[in-house]
């Protein structure tokens, strides 16, 4: 069994208290990280090939880079933990399990990207993983880890518990920044990036709970350690959220070489009752689907991207043979088209209406050119809309289509 | 200023010029629904998309700023198709009721469907219902249906107005515009929106179901309503004069002066308009009161005036102008009095309640000329009496005879008994104006005169901006423009040549104030020029 970083304390019973945090280790190398410059730790997270796991894999300290140099006013750190995606249910574990750990993860990139006031953007409908982690950000606060010059060291840091009122574009990180001000959860047009312009108008990043939870380990055990547990493109484990038809469905720490079919049938324990693999959805909902054929890729950002899909939030929707993928498009379809923000017209439009005619084609009453329709209405809109949750919603319409046609054409009448 | 290639031509823009700006330099049309120079930018109509240099997908036009050496191109396949897929995606919840529609012909949605859209339509499914009909406010109603979700509204009352009164209430498809809770769409300037939907969304309660828009011709014109002087279009109909219940006049819309209004209008100006239809228009010079008043023609009103004039000592005759008048007009009555020598001359009234002001464009002086009355020089001259002087004297018989310009003393903050006493001790009262008032029916000689619709001229706003209006359609019954009656009562008095166009009469007014002097009629061109106020 590889190590286990994130969830090393999850067994133990009362892992969520400060008491427990610091027995284990927590918050025993902070000082002597506030010492260090922020460039190093930049550097640091840079060297270990940290990618961003909210879903885009963007490198977390290029990102942290971005944010102008010389800059003066207020930085702002927000953490992303909308956890929208379905399939994805990692941060809540680590909210409820191990908050210690993210509080201590965005002192630290709070210290490095020169912010002293952070924001946590939680998923609304997260209430206990909300009360949880805002009585460990109380305890932090008492113990002198939150606040003014934090154990000394002159560095400074206050955090805002905000919860969010239940809508998946308000996880797509400007549609985030948008509701944190106040406003409709509509994303923004970039540029500006929230780096250079981003909440209230100040620079801005926004990271995943999993991305900051990992940052005190790096910094601490360093860049090679990190780097070298994952592949040449990405560093480290990351969480697997595995639902679906399997034994065990739950949450692996998993180094992010391991393969999907190592994934599925080790770890979560194969598919269940016997049934056959039909296919998995490797990254969340918005990722495109695998055929049974083709789980023998790595989970790391590159592994999936080659094999046509994306890591995304690593929620791996598993489908035995008794799914059926048409009806799975439609459902997946009618989230998108409950969920998509209005603002811009392709997104707007074409999600209710390619909802429409899965719906159609389920219940029977498809038409013969709508398979093509749909495709072409998604690869038309695809990459013409303000923010990725389009292109999110394209990569099921068609690889569902493209890989399981003959399923399609058998619901549609002669 | 960076100089960048669009479709293959060079053109050099200013630094934060966008790409539709840009373009439009070069003649090239890059269509969107949502830009507006005026608001802010939202990029959510996804229609002004163009390839910029190598980037793999097209960029919106609008967020994307000229730079230097940028090579974009707006006519690829890839553009083209991107355009006609959005064209449809605006167009497959859109209930297509044109027919009914009161933004046929000038519909945004009709215009680039011929243009970039012309696909064959495959949307088979049930569209999504939304309300119709909705009045948001006295003067805007909305159809949600056709609505295209641009957010250009919302953005106006955010941006312009700052009274945030709309807001787009739910998601996705389902999206819709609204008033939020407890508001209502009632701001001075609220019917800018109806101007700035591209669709028939949010249409004009007074102009809806009048006209179709195809039978308007306009008139390029300045709002008479206030001494800001916003720049407007005048649509008239003379093709269907059965519609719009025989009025000619079918609606004032605002018109783009980048130096007075921008792009907008205030709501009053916008339904100011009325009385140029009005069944109280003053159409035939007439004389005698009452039971007496006859018609007459204009021959033999000019010598009646002309020999009450002449009959009569100067200082025994006053004359209250009007800063409604035009330079023109304003100017030869400024020639006649100092011909007859007469020196009680006014044109301030004050009026009965103070005018509203903002900060936006409503200026408290509800008159378009004040500053060109001002300038021309209609204050009381060496010796004479201002405009409640001669009331005064009037009530004293000192004044015998009263010439009024289109002042309802009985509107203006002055006591009404003090008017009526002054008025009925007078020997004579002509009143020359284009609408019945409080006071035209105490006149004994009724002046017919033209509106501003009716004829053109120029006014000078409060910042001596000089601005030219244009005729759109031609005066009722035997009316005339203010100056052209001045002008044949002038003749009978010998005052000499007066100009027989408006451009002579420019002319001639340049020559003679020295604050116009040096503009010219032509180049005053669309948007004014300013005259030498210092
Ligand atoms: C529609 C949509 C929904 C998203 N939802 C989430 C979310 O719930 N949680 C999250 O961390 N990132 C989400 N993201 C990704 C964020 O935009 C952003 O990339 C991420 O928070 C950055 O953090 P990271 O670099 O640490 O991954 C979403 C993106 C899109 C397009
Ligand atoms: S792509 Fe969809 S979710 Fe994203 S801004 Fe546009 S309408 Fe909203
Ligand atoms: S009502 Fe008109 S201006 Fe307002 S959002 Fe809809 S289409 Fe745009």
């Amino acid at each position: 069994m590889a190590e286990r970083i994130l969830t090393r304390n999850f067994h133990l019973p009362e892992s969520h208290t400060l008491r427990v945090y610091r027995e284990t280790g927590g918050y025993e190398g902070l000082s002597d990280v506030l010492a260090m410059a922020p460039a190093t730790i930049i550097e640091t997270v840079k060297r270990s090939n940290l990618r961003g796991l909210g879903g885009a894999g963007f490198p977390t300290g290029v990102k942290w880079g971005f944010i102008p140099k010389g800059h003066q006013g207020p930085v702002y750190l927000v953490i992303n933990a909308d956890e929208g995606e379905p399939g994805t249910f990692k941060d809540r574990y680590l909210l409820e399990k191990d908050p210690h750990g993210l509080i201590e993860g965005m002192i630290v990139s709070a210290h490095a990207i020169g912010s002293r006031l952070a924001f946590v953007y939680v998923r609304g409908e997260y209430v206990q993983p909300w009360r949880i982690f805002s009585r460990a950000v109380q305890e932090a606060y008492d113990a002198g880890f939150l606040g003014k010059s934090i154990l000394g060291s002159g560095v400074d840091l206050d955090v805002v518990v905000h919860r969010g009122a239940g809508a998946y574009i308000c996880g797509e990180e400007t549609g985030l920044i948008s509701s944190l001000e106040g406003k409709k959860g509509w994303p923004k047009l970039k540029p500006p990036f929230p780096a250079v312009r981003g909440a209230f108008g100040a620079p801005t990043i926004v990271n995943n709970v999993e991305t900051i939870c990992h940052v005190p380990h790096i910094v601490q055990r360093g860049a090679s350690w990190f780097a070298a547990l994952g592949t040449a493109g990405q560093g480290g484990t990351r969480m697997y959220s595995v639902s679906g038809r399997v034994a065990r469905p739950g949450v692996y720490e998993l180094p992010v070489s391991v393969t999907l079919r190592s994934l599925i049938s080790e770890h979560a324990g194969g598919i269940a009752n016997g049934r056959r693999l039909k296919a998995v959805v490797p990254g969340g909902s918005s990722a495109p689907i695998l055929t049974a054929d083709e789980i023998d890729v790595t989970m790391d950002v590159d592994g999936l991207k080659n094999a046509g899909t994306m890591a995304g939030s690593a929620g791996v929707i598993v489908m035995d043979e008794s799914v059926s993928i048409p009806e799975a498009l439609m459902i997946v379809a009618r989230f998108y088209a409950h969920e998509s923000c209005g603002q811009c017209t392709p997104c707007r439009e074409s999600t209710g209406w390619i909802y429409k005619m899965t719906r159609r084609i389920v219940e029977g009453r498809g038409r013969k050119e709508e398979l093509d329709t749909i495709l072409d209405v998604a690869r038309r809109g695809a990459g013409t809309t303000i923010c990725a949750f389009y292109d999110g919603a394209v990569g099921p319409y068609i690889s569902y289509i493209e890989k399981f046609r003959d399923e399609f054409e058998a619901l549609i009448p002669k | 200023m960076p100089k960048l290639t669009i479709d293959g031509r060079e053109v050099e823009v200013p630094a934060g010029t966008n790409l539709i700006e840009a373009a439009r330099r070069l003649g090239i049309e890059v269509p969107y629904y949502c830009y507006h120079p005026g608001l802010s930018i939202a990029g959510q109509c996804r229609l002004c998309m163009v390839d910029v240099g190598n980037s793999p997908r097209p960029q919106i036009a609008c967020n994307t700023l000229a730079a230097d050496g940028m090579v974009v191109r707006t006519e690829t396949p890839k553009v083209l198709e991107t355009r006609q897929s959005v064209m449809e995606f605006h167009l497959i919840n859109h209930p297509l009721d044109c027919p009914v529609c009161d933004q046929a012909g000038e519909c945004w949605l009709q215009i680039y469907y011929m243009k970039h859209g012309l696909y064959e339509p495959r949307m088979v499914d049930e569209k999504v219902h939304k309300p119709k009909a909705v009045p948001l406010g006295p003067h805007v109603i909305l159809d949600a249906e056709r609505c295209i979700l641009c957010s250009r509204c919302v953005r106006f009352c955010d941006e312009i107005t700052g009274t945030g009164e709309l807001g787009i209430f739910q998601r996705g498809d389902h999206s819709e515009i609204g008033l939020f809770p407890g508001k209502e769409l009632a701001n001075p300037y609220s019917a800018n929106v109806v101007d700035i939907c591209p669709v028939g969304a949010l249409t004009d309660r007074d102009f809806r179901f009048a006209v179709r828009v195809w039978y308007l011709e306009t008139a390029k014109s300045v709002c008479p309503g206030c001494s800001r002087g916003c720049n407007i279009e005048v649509h008239y109909n003379l093709r269907r004069p059965h519609h719009n219940q025989g009025h000619r006049v079918a609606r004032l819309k605002p018109r783009e002066n980048p130096e007075v209004n921008q792009w907008w209008i205030c709501d009053a100006g916008r339904y100011g308009g009325k009385f140029v239809d009005d069944a109280s228009r003053l159409l035939f010079p007439t004389r005698g009161r009452e039971n007496a008043a006859r018609e007459v023609g204009w021959d033999e009103m000019v010598p009646l005036v002309a020999a009450r004039l002449r009959d009569y000592r100067p200082d025994e005759i006053g004359v209250l102008a009007s800063p409604r008048m035009a330079n023109e007009d304003l100017f030869v009555l400024k020639r006649l009095v100092e011909h007859l020598g007469i020196a009680n001359v006014d044109f301030r009234v004050p009026p009965g309640r103070p005018g509203d002001e903002d900060r936006i464009l409503i200026k408290a002086d509800k008159n378009p000329n004040t500053r060109g009355a001002e300038l021309i020089g209609l204050a009381p001259r060496a010796g004479g009496l201002d405009a409640r002087g001669m009331l005064r004297a009037a009530r004293e018989r000192r004044l015998k005879g009263l010439w009024v310009f289109h002042h309802d003393l009985l509107a203006s903050a002055w006591p009404g008994s003090e008017i009526r006493e002054a008025l009925r001790a007078l020997d004579w009262f002509i009143f020359q104006g284009s609408n019945a008032n409080g006071i035209s029916p105490d006149a004994d000689v009724l002046l017919p005169s033209a509106t501003w619709v009716e004829r053109e001229g120029t006014f000078t706003n409060f910042e001596g901006r000089v601005q030219r209006f244009w005729k759109a359609v031609e005066p009722p019954g035997a009316s005339l423009s203010d100056w052209e009656i001045l002008a044949r009562i002038g003749d009978a008095l010998g005052l000499g040549a007066v100009p027989g166009r408006a451009e002579d009469s420019f002319k001639s007014l340049a020559a003679g104030v020295p604050a116009f002097a040096g503009l010219s009629y032509r180049e005053l061109g669309d948007f004014g020029k300013e005259a030498a106020t210092a």
